[in-house]
């Protein structure tokens, strides 16, 4: 496409500058082009053809006129609404369009903004500043507290608070100590990570660097799996600039603060993205979880205390520390503060990456921001918080996004990956695919998960055959509790929530597969296919 | 084989991140090979210090690793469940059978091979396919069926 849209400029003798701009969340419309004349608005394209492209440059960018038949939405120019002067009245400011309407952009603030591949105009937009603040001005243990205030708390899964964690970290006075940013990100139905990294790294660098001033830290690692090369190339390449500037490495803005920061890749396994798993692939090992205590902050990578954070929950960091934690705590709902990064997929209208405040009403995010379901279907279910989350019946979704209030519908919000499923889905088909993933992933070190997952697929695969009976309902429990006991990490503990949240909601429909002998959406007839077989 | 442990050396040399282990020196040389050459095994075990064991218990454990030269194409599939949901099923079904395959794996005639993955990162295009990792979303049978007879007209 920047091809076509190159090709088009030079054939016109255009003087425009292309820019390859991160992802401003509108997925569903991609590709996405826009068009910028000089203190004009930000015209909108979506589902951009290459003869679009070449009739927008044609008309637009050469003739002065927006192309009205394929314009989605404009932001207006630096003087503000009025400037949305020479756009057709048919063409809405984008900002009403319903995915953005309900957003406050906090870690999202640069992307789809600033081309990522240009330092310059992250600093431009108030880039490193909280950086050289922190530096300057603050002592690290001021920068731990400000995080602490802030109530920031994880966002890859398990919502720890992060500044007690920071804490740890910072307790220790070892010599060496590590940051790591956790970019694995295996989740299907997540790519809020990979989109930081691809559309805004520099916002992640930063916050890396202030969690390794806070804490003491002087090195750290952000972990990409091997094959996703938008945010391998990005992360790279942003690295490389903000050591040619002197952001990364020795001496950081003349403070005395050193902090050495490179990528490092893992090859396809989920369970590198568990934090000690994460270690061990770093290390350059098989992605296998340790036995704790001694918990990372007392042993960790290559044995040195060690810290992981997730992209987002470090993304948050500079602006925490630019505006102070109060701020950020004034957003949110009760211990939820902030903001979440929904992926939402599947079954919707509108499918995208939106920055929501906690406390948004998740019936609102489905039906207003996303559109609701297409095709006059209605929605069934969502599935919440990846493999290990669970999901939702439709008459539920009534509930605030809060990690406590999620955690205790049974389906947490984990990474903020929130899949639609419509009246077609099948419940027990859904729950067999999760736990196949969850089988296929487990990394076999223990056997309560290793043997569990195996043993969870064999029986959904015979109720989905309609060969089930209720005492496999029984089964399933059971090795349900064994293996939430007897697991070595998350992967095994929470391998039953799929299974157990549906059955909470939908337990009518496996008892159809089950006593009806009948799928009753007629899924389970039709033919299934996954890998066969765990890891070696 | 000369040139074989030639181009080995030189993956396993030219990695430029400070940190360089087994993973690190594997995933270098498969990006160079397309696969992991038995002499690769030995290789590495060499240049990281290790035993041809440390080498395969890495290497077995990663199922992006290959051990057979590479087909002309890849083909990968993603059953994540944002795909699953709208459609992955079908279209895995088409895939196989426009490849000419039962399952995962290569074609005989090495003009393609076909990968499982459990997501391709572009959940909000679902289904989503990639050919020599090039991503596409929206992916119908139909539209599947026609990308990979491309590849084997
Ligand atoms: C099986 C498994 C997979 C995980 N995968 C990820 C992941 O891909 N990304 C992530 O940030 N955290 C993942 N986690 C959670 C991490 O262990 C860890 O809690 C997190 O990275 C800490 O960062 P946070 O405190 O910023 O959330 C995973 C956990 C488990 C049990
Ligand atoms: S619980 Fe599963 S994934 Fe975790 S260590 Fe045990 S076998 Fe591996
Ligand atoms: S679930 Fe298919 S691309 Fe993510």
């Amino acid at each position: 496409m920047i091809q076509v849209v190159e090709e088009a400029l030079a054939q016109h003798g255009a003087a425009a500058t292309v820019s390859r701009v991160g992802c401003i969340g509108l997925c569903y419309a991609e590709p996405l082009l826009d068009v910028t004349l000089p203190g004009g608005p930000r015209v909108f394209y979506g589902n951009v053809t290459p003869a679009a492209a070449a009739e927008i440059i044609e008309t637009h960018v050469v003739g002065g006129a927006p192309v009205e038949r394929l314009a989605m939405g404009y932001i207006p120019g630096p003087d503000g609404v009025d400037s949305a002067g020479g756009i057709p009245e048919t063409v809405a400011s984008l900002d009403s369009h319903p995915l953005r309407a309900v957003e406050t952009k906090i870690a999202l603030r640069n992307a789809g903004n600033i081309d990522p591949g240009d330092i310059y105009q992250y600093v431009a937009n108030g880039g490193y500043h909280a950086l050289n603040r922190a530096l300057t001005e603050m002592t690290p243990e001021e920068t731990v507290e400000q995080v602490n205030a802030s109530g920031l708390r994880g966002r890859g899964g398990a919502a720890f608070p992060t500044g007690t964690k920071w804490r740890f970290l910072a307790g220790s006075n070892a010599p060496v100590k590590y940051i790591l940013c956790n970019c694995e990100e295996g989740d299907p139905g997540a790519f809020n990570d990979k989109a930081i990294v691809e559309s805004d790294p520099h916002t992640l660098i930063e916050g890396i660097l202030l969690a390794g001033y806070a804490t003491g830290a002087n090195a750290g690692y952000i972990f990409i799996r091997h094959g996703h090369d938008g945010p391998i190339d990005r992360a790279r390449e942003a690295l490389i600039q903000a050591k040619e500037i002197g952001l990364v490495g020795q001496d950081i803005m003349g403070s005395g603060f050193n902090f050495e920061l490179e990528v490092a890749l893992t090859g396809d396994s989920y369970v590198a993205g568990e934090e000690s798993a994460l270690m061990e692939a770093i290390e350059g090992s098989r992605a296998m979880p340790r036995f704790r205590p001694p918990f990372p902050a007392q042993f960790g990578l290559f044995g040195k205390p060690t810290n992981i954070n997730n992209v987002k929950t470090l993304a948050y960091v500079p602006q925490i520390i630019a505006n102070g934690g109060d701020w950020f705590a004034s957003i949110g709902h009760e211990q939820s503060k902030g903001t979440v990064i929904l992926c939402l997929t599947g079954d919707l209208k509108y499918t995208g990456m939106i920055e929501v405040p906690l406390g948004i009403n998740l019936r609102d995010v489905l039906y207003e921001a996303a559109g609701g379901v297409p095709d006059g279907k209605s929605l069934k279910l969502i599935q919440s918080g990846g493999p290990l989350g669970g999901v939702l019946g439709a008459d539920h979704v009534d509930v605030v996004l809060d990690f406590e209030v999620l955690r205790s519908a049974g389906a947490i919000l984990g990474s903020g990956g929130i899949i639609a499923a419509d009246e077609d889905t099948c419940v027990v088909d859904l729950t067999r695919a999760l736990i196949a993933f969850c089988q296929y992933e487990s990394c076999g070190k223990c056997f309560p998960c290793r043997m569990g997952m195996s043993h969870l697929l064999e029986v959904l695969e015979r109720i989905c055959r309609l060969e089930g009976t209720l005492e496999d309902l029984a089964l399933m429990r059971k090795v349900g509790e064994n293996m939430q006991a007897g697991s070595l990490c998350g992967h095994g503990q929470l391998g039953f929530n799929p299974v157990s949240s549906a059955l909470r909601y939908f337990g009518d429909e496996f008892e159809a597969h089950i006593v009806g002998r009948t799928c009753p959406t007629g899924v389970c007839l039709k033919p299934k296919f996954s890998p066969a077989l765990t890891r070696r | 084989m000369e040139g074989l442990a030639q181009r080995i050396s030189q993956a396993m040399l030219g990695q430029e991140q400070a940190t360089i282990t087994i993973l690190s020196t594997l995933l270098a040389v498969q990006d160079e090979l397309g696969y992991l050459a038995k002499e690769a095994i030995e290789l590495v075990a060499g240049f990281t210090d290790s035993t041809i064991n440390d080498v395969w218990a890495v290497a077995s454990f990663y199922p992006n690793f290959r051990f057979e030269p590479p087909c002309l194409h890849q083909v990968e599939v993603c059953w994540g469940a944002s795909c699953h949901l709208v459609g992955a099923m079908p279209l895995m079904e088409a895939v196989m059978e426009a490849c000419e395959l039962e399952s995962e794996g290569d074609r005989e005639d090495g003009r393609l091979s076909l990968r499982f993955n459990t997501c391709l990162g572009a959940c909000a295009h679902a289904p989503v396919i990639a050919i020599d990792h090039h991503l596409m979303g929206r992916q119908t049978p139909e539209t599947a069926r026609e990308r990979i007879g491309g590849l084997l007209r």
